[in-house]
């Protein structure tokens, strides 16, 4: 095997639009070289972005290392490209059933089954999830709760410290702050895993159009206004305010607040 | 996505008039695809367009959770640039690349225009 990954890196050198990054990628993640895997793969997906399989390998070599949030959104892109892609239907249906939603693992597996009908991995899933489909055991958390730690008080002072600013580490764990939505309910958990990877798509984002380093993501919505910064290169912060708060006002909010969790982060490191 | 293909070139010249604008898309929400384009040589718009519109899905899915809607606007800014982005409600995304220096509320002005022709 390791002759085999050195011909295949050997081949990509010379020609780095070609698709064998595919399956170095895939012999990489085999041996349990995922860092080295996860760039092969990252810099594939970056010149293929439209192939479905860079992101179902993508996708293994995330859930290998338990970034099991992106994992899900690398296969749930490969499904917008592909809907009939066999390896993400049976990624997606691995991650359900690791949260212990048999019913939507089970209903995965069976669209992989449509598709694939003589796949034995399919088939053996399928049976194990029919058979758990009435024992569900206690879901397993995708991102490790939030945990606001006592000492961080992150944003201590800052006006909003707890119901419009949230500071994440890379894979969306809540490292400081809360957010409310308007009814007073606390979303972070929620929002904190939609914007697992936000970071990463921003810099890949302004790499390719050859515009430097990302310095903030700004967007009005119908009730309210979000802006979101980098602290620190694996690091993001969010800041949320109502319509009444110009985006203007609501950079200057983020600066500040960006200054305060990039010393946090420091301090912490 | 209701408009003439004609309607395209329109809509993106509203946005690549405007001085310090690098080129104009039109992407499909839903899978990233270009659906019409006017950029400068050099920019990847199929690439471009595929993360514009996976960063709109997690924002989109993040703001909705926030409870602050659906965005109506979004602007990723970075040291040499900006990626400036308005979502139609037919499931379109009107795109403008710029340079740092751009007038980023006549770019928004515009991109709100554009997405009215597109619907």
């Amino acid at each position: 095997m390791p002759d085999a990954i050195k011909t295949l890196s050997s081949q990509l050198a010379q020609d780095p639009d070609s698709l064998v990054f595919l399956r170095l990628g895939e012999l990489l993640r085999q041996k349990g070289q995922l860092d080295t895997a996860h760039r092969v793969a990252l810099t594939g997906l970056e010149r293929h972005p439209h192939l479905p399989d860079a992101h179902d390998l993508y996708a293994r070599i995330l859930a290998d290392k338990h970034d099991y949030e992106r994992a899900f959104d690398e296969w749930d892109m490969a499904l917008r490209i592909a809907p009939d892609h066999v390896g993400a239907l049976k990624g997606l249906a691995f991650l359900y059933f690791k949260v212990g939603d048999v019913q939507q693992a089970a209903a995965h597996l069976e669209a992989a089954q449509r598709v694939a009908p003589n796949d034995p991995g399919v088939a053996q899933a399928l049976a194990l999830a029919r058979g758990e489909a009435g024992t569900v055991a206690e879901p397993e958390p995708i991102a490790p709760a939030a945990q606001p730690m006592e000492e961080a008080r992150v944003f201590a002072g800052l006006e909003g410290a707890q119901e419009g600013l949230l500071l994440l580490d890379a894979s969306g764990r809540v490292l400081g702050g809360a957010l409310k939505d308007p009814a007073g309910r606390d979303v972070t958990d929620a929002v904190a895993a939609y914007l697992a990877g936000v970071s990463q798509e921003a810099a890949r984002t302004v790499k390719l159009l050859g515009l430097g380093k990302w310095t903030g993501l700004a967007a009005e919505g119908k009730l309210g206004h979000v802006h979101l910064a980098p602290p620190s290169s694996d690091a993001l912060l969010l800041v949320v305010r109502d319509r009444a708060v110009p985006m203007g006002r609501l950079a200057i909010i983020a600066q500040r607040a960006a200054l305060a969790a990039r010393r946090w982060l420091e301090a912490h490191a | 996505m209701t408009a003439p293909a004609a309607a395209y070139g329109k809509a993106l010249d509203l946005i690549t008039r405007v001085r310090g604008v690098r080129g104009a898309m039109l992407v499909s929400a839903e899978d990233g695809i270009v659906v019409a384009e006017q950029l400068m040589e050099g920019i990847k718009g199929p690439a471009v367009s595929a993360l514009a519109a996976s960063l709109g899905a997690r924002l989109r899915r993040a703001m909705e959770a926030a409870g602050v809607g659906a965005s109506v606007f979004w602007h990723l800014q970075a040291e040499q640039g900006a990626l400036l982005v308005v979502p139609t409600p037919g499931g379109t995304l009107v795109v403008a690349v710029a340079e740092p220096d751009v007038n980023v509320g006549l770019v928004r002005l515009e991109l709100l225009r554009a997405a009215e022709v597109v619907g």
